[in-house]
């Protein structure tokens, strides 16, 4: 824990560098009220999803209208912590989902995910993502709220390239290395965030 | 694009892009805003180290090129991928529409590729009635826009916020506002339904694994995860140089590529994919995912001994970043499909001579390109190489033929610039040619240009040969033409500091043009011949150093020789031997001579300096000469991109007043800015520039060699 500190205080540094929202939790139970709580306060979760108050064409505007209620997407999650997050969701009246994204591709608010890595020197973290819900949810979401356990934390990729290796090597394997939100700087090189992923990146280091 | 049938069409395309106010600005901010960004994302990493890595990596894999598709394909096939093996791009397009024939595809979503954009992909799948929408939002732009990119990584870098906001009230048929934050959320709203509704994806990769069969994609939008998993079919169209041996090599690259393109330390996404991953609607559930490996010359590339360096490119962008002349006019008019540096080489073999032909004469041959590589390739030698390969194809043109003749022969070309120096008499004054004979036209009047010197060094010479009794070190001077002919006042200035300090000058009467000039014009024969002269005219073995005032002279004797000659058996040692003497005056002075403050007198004004290409990049001399300034009592007031081309560059500003006037104004403002009374710098060439543009100007800034200064200063 003590050997893991700087490697996460490096990380949180980096990940803020490229505008993650970093904070700590000490349990999963935790993180799953913090996921609830976000969605709640936050403007990211109404109905209503980034870019669906422009004039839009009328295809646009009708992918927009798919969506009509608050929605917490989860895939991947241990069946008994996402029986405990569908639970705290419901209570504020948000819908809590692990499957079927293909029918959300209007957007969700926010996608919860805990991740299987974590690259301290660029705030990087690492996920199997071979499930097509996983990748989905964290790509349609407006916010990205990410779990890493800090005892994954590396400093550099090439401390992870044994269990990189071990990952790439399954057969199939789809594996994404994520670092902070979606941007883009194609209009007159400004940095906006957002251009097809999600609009934020909040991760929470568990101290395991 | 290329379109230009000649030189004279490509200049007026040149002129009209100089006049885009919107460009130039856009451009110059960008070149400013990279260096920093640069340098930050690479603060306390070993860069060069980093650099090494990639270009060996990229080299062992050029080299393993099939062996390592066999092993990739042996792999991804396992997990059920199909790869197909393109020889031409034509191949490539059908390949790939056979693929969305055979998979009854209607829709296709892309992510950013730069193969398919050398392929002409999109045309061809239009062309069969698919609908192609580029997600990339720069590539979307263009796409609208029915341009090609003028960026390897920003695309749409030449556009404004107004261009988009129309072009998006257009395809929403809504009325858009001009703010980059709601247009790129309308963007994001309208290809939203484009992923939804597509049946086939196409992506690129900037890395694929052997040793995993993996693809490993760069990206820093999410469009490229979104058209890899939403689509039941995937297509990745992936260049044979991207092969890369191992996990490492690709983590190696990753580290080096954000980093060198935008500044970033890692870009938002990188995906790495194997075999037919999980997909609701494709049968089974399994995606159907074809790799389409393009040869289209990378295989005979990877065997030529010379070119085999241009498949290390990791496609950043960063020789279009540091580039001046990029900076000028822009990717339209800096590439053909491939932009930049590399560019200008890629176009030659990917897209033939025609698109080339233009394009490789206008390289100014300052080395910044090949300072900012990512993989170290030496851009700006390939870039003349393949211009004289074009000349020896189409044959050269004739003032290129007269020079490479003239330069060939010192004895002629020392009579034509005595006979010359008779001939401008009339036209001459102050050391300027007042009327510019009808030789020239009159674009070159942006500068004034100097007049041929009433007596030469080599004349002078006899005369003011100091007398050195006892000397420790044996120096030859190597003058080079303009300093010889034009400028022997700087040569005698040095003389003045060199003598009495314990070392005997020598100047060898045999010595000529260093070559360059012919070198750039593509005249590789008689860039040799002239090499060959120097070396025996300055025999290496006779001195401990060769010294030259001259930068672009130094730079080309030290490296261009080497290169030259380097393959020659009865060339190579003598060449070698004869590098390692090769030193620049202001390293000269400071680290041999060792000149210390006592040594001047003080008062020594104000100064400003112009950092020569070829020193601080051709030879890596930086602290020297502003060392050199407090040293000799002189007050230096740092300019701005003291580093950047003052577009002298030799026969460049012959052929390309235009671009090398607008280089010289931005030099010449960054220089006054400072207030300083003097520039100062270390290559006749760039002083020829520079005096000729502040003589225009009429500024009362005096342009100095630094050996003229130190004369003036020293006891």
């Amino acid at each position: 824990m003590s050997e893991s500190q700087p490697l996460s205080r490096l990380f949180e540094e980096k990940a803020k560098a490229v505008s993650a929202v970093v904070s700590t939790v000490t349990s999963l139970e935790q993180a799953l009220a913090h996921a609830v709580d976000l969605c709640d306060k936050k403007d990211a979760c109404q109905i209503l999803v980034s870019g669906c108050e422009l004039p839009l064409s009328a295809t646009g505007e009708a992918l927009c209208e798919t969506k009509q209620q608050k929605i917490l997407a989860a895939p991947g999650l241990e069946p008994k912590l996402f029986a405990k997050l569908k639970e705290l969701a419901a209570e504020r009246g948000i819908l809590c989902i692990d499957t079927g994204m293909r029918q959300r591709l209007g957007g969700v608010d926010i996608a919860f995910t805990v991740a299987d890595f974590g690259i301290a020197e660029t705030g990087t973290l690492v996920f199997d993502s071979n499930s097509e819900e996983q990748r989905l949810a964290t790509m349609i979401a407006e916010f990205h709220l990410a779990v890493l356990p800090v005892s994954k934390i590396r400093e550099k990729s090439f401390d992870l390239e044994e269990e990189l290796l071990a990952l790439l090597q399954k057969s199939p394997s789809y594996t994404a290395f994520v670092t902070g939100a979606s941007r883009t700087a194609d209009i007159e090189r400004v940095l906006a965030l957002g251009v097809h992923g999600p609009l934020e990146l909040h991760i929470l280091l568990l101290e395991d | 694009m290329q379109t230009a049938k000649d030189l004279k069409e490509y200049r007026a395309e040149l002129r009209e892009a100089l006049d885009n106010e919107f460009l130039r600005q856009a451009m110059d901010k960008f070149a400013v805003a990279y260096r920093g960004s640069r340098a930050k994302a690479f603060a306390g990493m070993d860069l060069k180290g980093l650099i090494a890595d990639v270009a060996q990596a990229k080299d062992g894999a050029a080299q393993r090129m099939d062996e390592l598709l066999s092993e990739f394909t042996a792999k991804a096939e396992a997990a059920g991928v199909k790869v197909h093996v393109a020889r031409t791009a034509l191949e490539a397009n059908e390949i790939i529409a056979a693929i969305a024939k055979e998979n009854g595809v209607k829709k296709i979503v892309k992510s950013k590729s730069m193969t398919a954009e050398e392929i002409h992909l999109n045309d061809h799948l239009e062309g069969q009635g698919y609908e192609v929408t580029e997600t990339d939002l720069g590539e979307w732009i263009i796409q609208l826009r029915h341009e090609g990119p003028t960026h390897m990584v920003m695309p749409a870098i030449h556009l404004s916020r107004y261009q988009v906001a129309d072009l998006f009230s257009e395809v929403t048929q809504q009325k858009q506002e001009v703010d980059i934050e709601k247009l790129v959320k309308v963007a994001r709203r309208e290809l939203r339904p484009k992923y939804v509704e597509a049946d086939m994806g196409i992506s690129g990769a900037n890395v694929a694994v052997a040793e995993t069969g993996s693809l490993g994609m760069i990206t820093n939008e999410g469009n490229g995860r979104l058209v890899t998993t939403l689509p039941r079919v995937h297509v990745a169209l992936v260049g044979l140089d991207k092969l890369t041996a191992t996990l490492r090599d690709a983590l190696r690259i990753i580290r080096v590529l954000p980093r060198n393109a935008t500044g970033q330390a890692i870009s938002s996404y990188v995906t790495w994919i194997k075999g037919c991953v999980e997909c609701a609607p494709a049968p089974g559930g399994k995606k159907v995912h074809h790799i389409v490996f393009l040869d289209n010359g990378r295989r005979a590339l990877a065997r030529d001994p010379l070119f085999s360096q241009v498949l290390r490119c990791v496609r950043c962008g960063a020789c279009a970043n540091v580039c001046p002349v990029y900076r000028l006019v822009g990717g339209h008019k800096y590439g053909h499909i491939y932009i930049g540096a590399i560019g200008l080489i890629l176009t030659y073999f990917f897209h033939g001579r025609d698109k080339a032909k233009n394009l490789v004469q206008n390289c100014i041959n300052c080395g910044s390109c090949k300072d900012v590589c990512a993989a170290g390739i030496d851009l700006p030698l390939l870039i003349k190489e393949i211009h004289a390969r074009i000349q020896d194809e189409e044959g050269h043109p004739v003032p290129s033929t007269l020079l490479a003749k003239v330069l060939k022969n010192r004895k002629l070309f020392h009579t034509l610039l005595r006979s010359a120096k008779l001939a401008q008499k009339p036209l001459t004054s102050g050391g300027f040619i007042r009327h510019l004979p009808m030789i020239f036209s009159k674009e070159q009047n942006f500068r004034a240009l100097p007049a041929i010197a009433p007596k030469a060094f080599r004349d002078l010479w006899p005369r003011i040969r100091p007398e050195v009794k006892g000397a420790r070190l044996k120096v030859a001077l190597f003058s080079g033409c303009v300093q010889d002919f034009v400028y022997p006042e700087q040569s005698v200035a040095a003389v003045n500091v060199v003598a009495g300090r314990g070392a005997a000058l020598d100047f060898p009467m045999e010595q000529s043009c260093c070559g360059l000039p012919v070198m750039m014009m593509g005249e590789m024969a008689a860039a040799r011949d002239v090499a060959q002269q120097n070396i025996s005219a300055l025999d290496p073995a006779k001195y401990d150093y060769i010294l030259t005032l001259c930068a672009s002279c130094a730079s080309h004797l030290k490296h261009g020789y080497q290169k030259l000659l380097g393959n020659d058996p009865s060339w190579a040692v003598r060449a070698k031997q004869f590098a390692d003497k090769v030193i620049d005056f202001s390293s000269f002075a400071r680290d041999v001579l060792k000149l210390a403050p006592e040594d001047f007198r003080p008062g020594g004004g104000t100064a400003t300096y112009h950092a020569p290409c070829h020193l601080c990049r051709g030879l890596g001399v930086i602290e020297a000469p502003r060392d050199l300034l407090r040293i000799a009592g002189v007050e230096y007031k740092p300019a701005e991109e003291e580093d950047v081309c003052c577009g002298f560059g030799g026969t460049f500003s012959i052929k390309f007043p235009e671009l090398s006037a607008e280089l010289l104004a931005k030099k010449l403002a960054n220089a006054e800015a400072t207030g300083a009374g003097t520039l100062v710098t270390d290559c006749p060439g760039c002083v020829m520039q520079l005096r000729g543009g502040l003589e225009r100007k009429g500024s009362p800034m005096r342009v100095r060699h630094m050996a003229e200064i130190l004369a003036q200063q020293i006891k």
